[in-house]
């Protein structure tokens, strides 16, 4: 059967993410962005819905199960708030859900009900890394066997709250693989720059470069162990989420612009009754709900383990970078003069709209 | 029932059947009907009859319970109809999206008696699609006057209050199967033609009706078949009306003149319904032409190499990857629409979407294939100029790409047609 209703429980999950994106994190986004930090308190309190919480089994101390899907209809809510604090809040899950996913019973007994069992701690992960043909399936930064550890040499690129993390899941080249290995704080051979990422958009959110030299990690933590893990199904999960997120920001200034265009009068009428203006509206609309329906389906197929969810979610992911670039230019465009003034919302948006051509790597659901 | 993206088995098996007719019934027949227009494809249109016969009626001419009235309300499974009649013509245009047109049975004229007429009306229009010979239904609204701006139409509707009868007089235009729904021929059975016309000029849209007006009726003529860019084998009618008599019982809707347009709402409240419809056809022939690209790829040893970043992609590969984004999501948006129909969710929004951008996909697709193909994509021998020729029409009928621009524009901003025109 094809059904297009979220469930009563994501609808309320929904309801409750909205309110927290709209009260809270839209209405400190410019101040974060513009003064480059985001309170800890309002962290902990898109922390507190709990959607890692809930994806997580009581086994491991959470208290539900994982569902792509509600992930996506979760995270599309928190993005329409702001994408900055989003990724800090769900920061987290970046450690956490390769673990649910990928991590062998052990790796889960040690980690998942540690991440989780209070306030928000930074665990971050660390995928992208600093080259214009950056590819998650052809690392730069590798790993080798030697005796019994795994040694890693590299750089890494946009790795949020790096500086403070715990712990730190890396993704490196394992003859060809890409493989994850987990490593603590203060880990030998690893440094964190001191400087943080000078981005176009995502000021807000604090990410920093890593160097590893000679890296140790025993093959215990090797996520998944020794057999290592089935990288597709995680990076699978890593673009519906980034696809998910860009829905969000698009449908943010989709609707700031047509809130917008609904108010300001041009030559006697509202702006909006002008066609050139109107159609846009519609065309943004429509490439919203494309994108929307890609990334359900994609996130359905991952729950259902099929085979060809792996393609779905990077063809979501590729159609969404292309409509959120779309959508949130012409809201800019849609204000005129305004929309290219920081006050208003929508050239952030853009900036981030942007920017999920190189996000691979900072959300996962 | 939670967000679910698995296709019902009866659609599932639907295009199985659906893919062999396809093969076997159109594409070794599409290049013939397009070189030779106005000729009747009589062989597919008897053998469709009878397949359709076989499995338990017309398919496409929406039944009782099909969309989720009568019986299956009392049936817990949730109705499918639309979704199924989707599933159909997507699976059909990949074949021949101009053979599918010339499917026997209702179409949008039998959709206008569902949706605007009485259960008696139903019941006496209806029932001949399942009859022995094929026939045909047809919805005429267009004038030379009057095609996005339907409410400008001149054709008149007079009650003779003697005879009891409505005298119509006017010209349509671009009548899909006019001519099979309304001309007497052997093989087919006596269709009907939906005509549009006013019963208050000065009432404008609240005036608007539609009639049945029977096949061979006197005083209706067929003037004209055009001759066009593509979909060929369907034929596009003129109809003159000359004085043409229709017993009174045969209006849909309420013979009286409201003062609102509740009347012209409800029964543009089909397009709601179709429009999805008309979005899956452009679909499959967007699909078609997509499958065949792939396969002339693979013949040449082109790879697409789907999950690298875009940077690293050729330029062919990123031609193709985005054409099947846009056809997934085009076709999800379809499902979506007829979906919400099944369920009665108001659709008007999601309707138009899905036409917006089927008309948008299935244009960009069939060009961009041609455009790769080079001079394979341009050449007659292959069907691939073909299916460019025949997926232009599906930005035109059932509202235009502006048009529907228009609805989704009124819609998202909750303006009037005063609004926003
Ligand atoms: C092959 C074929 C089959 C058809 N089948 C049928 C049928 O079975 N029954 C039937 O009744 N009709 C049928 N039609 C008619 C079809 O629905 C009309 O052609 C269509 O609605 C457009 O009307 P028009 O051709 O008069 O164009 P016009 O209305 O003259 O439009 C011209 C251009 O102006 C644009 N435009 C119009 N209004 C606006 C506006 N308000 N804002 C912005 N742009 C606007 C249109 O999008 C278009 O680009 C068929 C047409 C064809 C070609």
């Amino acid at each position: 059967m094809y059904s297009f209703d979220p469930t009563e429980e994501q609808q309320m999950l929904i309801d409750a993410v909205n309110k927290f994106a709209v009260n809270d994190l839209r209405s400190a986004a410019h101040e974060a962005e513009e003064g480059r930090v985001l309170p800890k308190k309002l962290i902990n309190k898109g922390w507190e819905l709990g959607l890692l919480q809930a994806s997580i089994p009581e086994t491991y101390g959470g208290f539900g199960e994982r569902s792509a899907v509600t992930g996506v209809l979760a995270l599309e809510e928190m993005a329409f708030g702001d994408l900055a604090g989003t990724l800090a809040v769900t920061t987290p899950s970046l450690f956490a859900m390769p673990i649910l996913i990928a991590g062998t019973e052990d790796q889960k007994q040690a980690y998942l009900s540690k991440i989780i069992e209070g306030e928000w701690v930074p665990f971050t992960a660390a995928l992208i890394e600093y080259a214009f043909d950056f590819d998650p399936n052809e690392l730069k930064t590798t790993a080798t066997l030697e005796g019994k550890d795994y040694i890693l040499n590299g750089e890494k690129a946009f790795v949020p709250f790096a500086n403070e993390a715990e712990m730190i899941l890396v993704y490196a080249n394992l003859g060809g693989q890409t493989q994850a290995f987990i490593l603590p704080k203060g880990a030998a051979g690893l440094t964190v720059s001191d400087e943080r990422e000078k981005l176009m958009g995502l000021n807000a959110l604090p990410m920093y470069r890593v160097k590893f030299d000679g890296v140790k990690v025993p093959v215990s933590n090797r996520l998944g162990g020794v057999q290592g893990m089935d990288f597709e199904q995680v990076l699978a999960s890593m673009r519906i989420a980034a696809a998910s997120a860009a829905v969000g920001v698009a449908n943010a200034a989709f609707e700031y612009s047509k809130d917008y265009a609904k108010e300001r009068e041009v030559f006697g009428v509202k702006v909006a009754q002008k066609q050139a203006i109107a159609f846009m509206l519609a065309e943004m609309r429509t490439e919203i709900e494309a994108t929307r329906l890609l990334t359900w389906e994609a996130a359905w197929k991952i729950d259902r383990g099929r085979e060809d969810a792996s393609n779905d979610a990077y063809l979501a992911y590729t159609g969404a970078m292309d409509m959120v670039m779309m959508v949130t230019d012409r809201a800019v465009q849609i204000l005129g003069g305004h929309g290219y003034i920081r006050e208003h919302p929508v050239e952030m948006w853009m900036r981030n709209g942007r920017g999920f051509a190189a996000f691979t790597g900072l959300a996962i659901v | 029932m939670p967000i679910e993206f698995e296709a019902p088995k009866p659609i599932t098996q639907a295009q199985f059947v659906l893919k062999t007719v396809a093969d076997e019934m159109m594409r070794p027949k599409s290049r013939y009907f397009d070189e030779h227009e106005h000729e009747i494809p009589w062989d597919y249109i008897e053998f469709m009859h009878s397949a359709m016969k076989a499995m338990g009626g017309s398919a496409l001419a929406p039944r009782e319970g099909s969309n989720g009235s009568e019986e299956s309300d009392n049936d817990k499974r949730p109705p499918i109809g639309y979704q199924l009649i989707a599933a159909q013509l997507e699976a059909l245009s990949w074949g021949d999206v101009g053979m599918y047109h010339c499917l026997p049975g209702g179409g949008l004229g039998a959709a206008a008696v569902y949706s605007a007429g009485t259960p008696e009306q139903r019941a006496k229009f209806l029932a001949r699609f399942n009859e022995d010979k094929p026939t045909f239904a047809a919805m005429c609204i267009t004038e030379a006057g009057a095609g996005s701006d339907n409410s400008a139409i001149r054709t008149r509707a007079v009650l003779d209050e003697k005879t009891n009868e409505w005298i119509i007089n006017g010209e349509k235009i671009f009548v899909t199967g006019g001519d099979k729904s309304f001309t007497e021929y052997e093989k087919l059975g006596k269709g009907f033609i939906v005509v549009w016309a006013s019963i208050d000029p000065a009432a404008k849209r609240a005036g608007m009706r539609a009639f049945v007006v029977e096949g061979g009726t006197p005083g209706v003529k067929v003037t004209k078949l055009e001759n066009k860019m593509g979909i060929r084998v369907s034929d596009t009618a003129a109809i003159s009306l000359v004085d043409a008599r229709v017993p009174f019982e045969n209006i849909l809707g309420s013979p009286t003149v409201e003062t609102n347009t509740a009347g012209f709402k409800k029964a543009m409240a089909t397009f709601d319904a179709t429009r999805p419809l008309v979005a899956a056809t452009g679909v499959g022939v967007a699909r078609a032409a997509l499958e065949f690209l792939k396969e002339k790829l693979v013949e040449k040893g082109v790879q697409i190499r789907y999950g690298l970043p875009r940077q690293k992609l050729t330029n062919i590969e990123r031609e193709v990857i985005d054409m099947d984004v846009m056809l997934k999501s085009a076709w999800l948006m379809v499902i979506k629409a007829v979906w919400m129909a099944d369920n009665k969710i108001p659709n008007a929004l999601e309707s138009s979407m899905s036409k917006v951008k089927a008309g948008d996909v299935s244009t960009k697709v069939t060009q961009k294939v041609v455009e790769i193909l080079g001079p394979l994509g341009y050449s007659r021998e292959f069907l691939a100029e073909k299916w460019f020729r025949d997926a232009k029409i599906t930005d035109i009928y059932e509202g235009t790409g502006q048009i529907n621009r228009l609805v989704v524009a009124r819609n998202i901003l909750g303006y009037s047609g005063k609004d926003l025109r």
